[in-house]
């Protein structure tokens, strides 16, 4: 970076001179404008962040129906709040998606990936003044391993056998079978530690986080304050954090736009146009994990004909989606669940592309005959139903007939996905390639929404799972997401962005794959310039 | 009303006889009961139609992960599966102590949540119709004393035409021209407990005005058409010729033989206000009973809807019966029987 535009993003850092002008003068240098921000955004970092002020947020998906208990959490706004007023033992890190110490301090692991030691930081206060121990981490795991508890983490608590605490400072969590993922797994949002594991209250909103909790009013707004005993200076930098509920897009633009809220949360890809020409707001997008699919259930006729469905995967128009149902904000799928946003992404694997020469051959060769059924509503994901019309046009060139059958959206989750044979669908990720194969690729998971089975991926899942080393880690899972663009019944032609709307007043807004909003943490971790 | 402090004709001493020789009691009387037995029938409707409306609360809930297990589980813990009628008395006895239930979602009782919400959409009613009614009484007089001229006219293509705008469109008009063009009104409209009283009205000017227009057009021409036929009467004439000036003649002399029909528009606008709001609220962000219905409605908490559909409901009958019991009082061949 010339010394010119580093002194320009100092002054852009100190306010003194506008992002629109450092755009304009660096420009003026021969510097492109994307160039130009990403210097401009690190030398802000680097500045520092700026202390004070109260930062609002507008989101969509909360409901009157929400609470504090983070069992419960299941939508955007609690999600995000969460991460306001509570902390995990670990976090994944936005530049490489591994695992960073919060909580905990630091973990080891036996040989086998089974037995699991968590040093508890010191130091640490709940917001009732409390020193958080040992024992208020094994109450916390225990709760949310509770049937009765009724935990959005329940499903990554069940691979876990014993938790107890070892020593003052450790907590010992043991595994019926070894799993290299557990840190990562340990970093779920519903895994907040709360004083005595929330038994006595879980609903109280009292926990470690940088912020404490001063209104919660469900479905209308939530705001905190700065928790002066905060042990961690890097998050939390504004006075006091609020978070509106708006629920309705325009609504939600037009507070933006107005300046009454700092950043908003799922913009439409359709109407990003009409906000990028307010002058105030910047839109982040960033890659994240959700993808949408058609999936087709390799046990029913007439996908179990492997020819059939390679034809489908090579009729698949995948830049054309993206340019079309997401307007570019997203990124094209090779038809295996992963991308560039876990850790050990198999990123050597071919691009499959839109080959009607292929897809026909295949197609002659399954020997199919007449048109194939497609169920879609826009239930499954935002422009499903237009997904399936290019689909359906991209699949005539190649000579298949394809017959769409569009699906009430009600009852769509239980009346057509992973009943009928071939649908569209959504998935959201998650945070570990093992969780992801596990709850939907490997033989008899209740959501194996492409019936696949194939012991031989089974058995590479386990031994992937096991593995301590990074390097044999990934070469397992090449071999695993070969098998299932090749073999299985997904068709995987998009992964979309998070798109989040964020005003000229914020900075420090930090792309994170994990999740929407910077995986939650946009509020804690950006500052009001 | 003076008839009903004089004692009752002799030999009438039961109420039959009293309410006999009272036609007007008698009518009011009867007009509360009907409102009554009309919110017992709502109710019924309510539970049924929710009951016979597709989609099921434990698969909405639990969306993408709902297996049979699962939906099975959440049914039995709601007691969804005893019996319609045990479920419906159950839930009727309950309303008639103040009890709506808890909601299936979150646990929290309805009662109070819905006093919060109901507080809200009755602050903003509150004032819309402040505004609106003498606003529409007064444009609709003022129409009548410039009838069929220019002033006349600009007021009903105006009113008309606001009218005419689907509301949610009104509401995001004024939110373009007033919160993000000039910036001058504040959204969005959340209000919220401890907020200062005079914040709380600057949050509601911009749902309070689109209210208004919505509604303004109604009222103003009806009482633009109930005085308009009344000032064709002889008596309006003797007063004229008296050398009354014209607003004094609408004002005290037609308006008050009008006021019947002007009533019974402004309690149904009045009663709009309140059930009505669900729009407005929504993209207003506005914390009522119109958008806590909304979020219901999408999970499908039942105990949340079939309380907000009976509040508004009731809202709606108590209003239209004290329209017609006003509307009652204000007919003179009611009050004096012969």
């Amino acid at each position: 970076m010339s010394d010119e535009l580093k002194d320009l993003g100092m002054l852009v850092a100190r306010g003194e001179v506008s992002r629109r002008d450092f755009l304009g003068r660096a420009a003026a240098l021969g510097v492109a404008a994307p160039l130009a921000t990403s210097l401009l955004s690190s030398t802000v970092l680097a500045a520092g962040p700026k202390k004070g002020g109260h930062l609002k947020l507008g989101m969509n998906g909360g409901t009157s129906a929400d609470s504090l208990d983070p069992a419960t959490f299941a939508s955007s706004i609690p999600f995000t709040f969460g991460r306001v007023w509570g902390e995990t033992l670990t976090e994944t890190s936005p530049v490489d998606g591994k695992p960073v110490p919060v909580l905990a301090e630091s973990w080891e692991a036996s040989e086998d990936a089974k037995s699991w030691r968590f040093k508890i930081r010191k130091g640490v206060t709940f917001h009732n003044g409390k020193e958080m121990t040992a024992d208020d981490v094994v109450a916390t795991l225990l709760r949310h391993s509770d049937e009765n508890a009724k935990s959005g983490a329940l499903g990554v608590m069940k691979t876990i056998q014993g938790i107890k605490k070892d020593g003052d400072d450790g907590v010992l969590v043991t595994l019926d079978s070894g799993n290299a993922d557990l840190p990562y797994m340990l970093s779920d949002y519903h895994l907040i530690i709360q004083p005595n594991g929330g038994n006595d209250d879980p609903a109280a909103g009292i926990a470690t986080g940088p912020y404490k909790v001063s209104v919660n009013e469900p479905g209308v707004r939530y705001a905190a304050e700065r928790y002066e005993g905060h042990w961690r200076p890097e998050v939390g930098h504004a006075d006091s954090v609020e978070i509106l509920v708006i629920n309705d897009l325009t609504a939600r633009m037009a507070a933006l736009t107005s300046g009454q809220v700092h950043m908003i949360n799922r913009v439409d890809p359709k109407t990003i146009g009409l906000l990028k020409r307010a002058p105030t707001v910047s839109i982040e997008n960033t890659a994240g994990r959700g993808h949408y699919v058609f999936i087709m259930h390799t046990d029913k006729e007439p996908f179990t004909n492997l020819d059939l469905r390679l034809a489908l995967k090579h009729a698949m128009n995948r830049e054309q989606m993206v340019e079309q149902i997401l307007r570019g904000y997203g990124t094209v799928g090779n038809d295996f669940p992963i991308n560039g946003a876990y850790a050990n992404f198999p990123d050597d694997i071919p691009q499959r592309t839109f080959d009607p020469d292929k897809a026909k051959f295949h197609f002659k060769k399954s020997g199919h005959d007449g048109a194939v059924l497609l169920r879609t509503s826009n239930a499954a994901f935002n422009g499903a139903e237009d997904a399936a019309v290019l689909f359906q046009q991209s699949c005539a060139q190649a000579g298949i007939e394809i017959e769409i059958k569009r699906e009430p959206a009600d009852g769509y989750w239980s009346n057509v996905w992973n009943v009928q044979p071939f649908c569209t669908s959504y998935w959201g990720g998650r945070p570990t390639q093992d969780q992801m194969y596990s709850v939907a690729y490997q033989t008899g998971a209740d959501w194996n929404d492409t019936k696949w089975s194939r012991p031989a991926f089974d058995e590479l899942l386990v031994a992937a799972r096991a593995e301590l080393d990074d390097g044999r880690r990934k070469e397992l899972y090449r071999e695993m997401a070969l098998m299932v663009r090749d073999d299985g019944g997904l068709i995987l032609p998009m992964f979309n962005d998070f798109i989040a709307a964020v005003s000229n007043k914020v900075d420090g807004y930090v792309h994170d794959a994990g999740g929407e909003m910077s995986n939650g943490f946009a509020a804690i971790r950006a500052w009001l310039v | 009303m003076s008839n009903a402090n004089t004692s009752p004709p002799p030999g009438s001493g039961s109420a039959g006889g009293f309410f006999s020789s009272n036609p007007l009691l008698t009518l009011i009387f009867q007009r509360i009961l009907l409102g009554f037995v009309l919110l017992f029938a709502i109710s019924a409707l309510l539970f049924v139609g929710i009951e016979i409306l597709p989609g099921d609360f434990a698969q909405a809930y639990l969306g993408q992960s709902a297996t049979p297990e699962a939906v099975a589980n959440i049914r039995k813990e709601l007691g969804l599966d005893a019996p319609l009628l045990q479920r419906y008395l159950g839930w009727l006895g309950g309303v008639l102590q103040g009890d709506f239930g808890t909601s299936w979602a979150n646990k929290a009782s309805v009662s109070e949540q819905i006093g919060k919400r109901l507080g809200n959409t009755l602050f903003l009613a509150f004032w819309a119709a402040i505004v609106s009614v003498p606003l529409a009484i007064g444009l609709g007089m003022i129409a009548v004393h410039y009838r069929n001229r220019f002033i006349d006219r600009l007021i009903n293509i105006v009113s008309l035409a606001a009218i005419s705008l689907p509301e949610f469109f009104t509401g995001y008009l004024l939110i373009l021209f007033f919160a993000v063009n000039w910036g001058v009104a504040v959204f969005p409209a959340t209000v919220f407990a401890d907020m200062a009283f005079t914040d709380r009205l600057a949050a509601i000017v911009l749902p309070c005005a689109t209210l208004v227009l919505v509604v303004l057009a109604h009222m103003m021409r009806m009482t633009r058409a109930a005085i308009l036929n009344i000032m064709s009467s002889a008596y309006i004439e003797t007063a004229e010729l008296k050398g009354l000036d014209a607003f004094r003649i609408i004002a005290k002399h037609a308006a008050p033989n009008a006021i019947a029909p002007i009533i019974n528009v402004v309690a149904l606008n009045l009663a709009y206000l309140v059930v009505g709001v669900v729009v407005v609220e929504v993209i207003f962000v506005y914390p009522g009973m119109g958008q806590y219905l909304v979020d219901a409605v999408t999970i499908r908490d039942m105990p949340v809807v079939q309380a907000c559909g009976l509040v508004f409901a009731a809202v709606y009958i108590i209003l239209n019966m004290v329209a017609d019991v006003l509307g009652i009082l204000a007919n003179p061949r009611l009050r004096h029987p012969k």
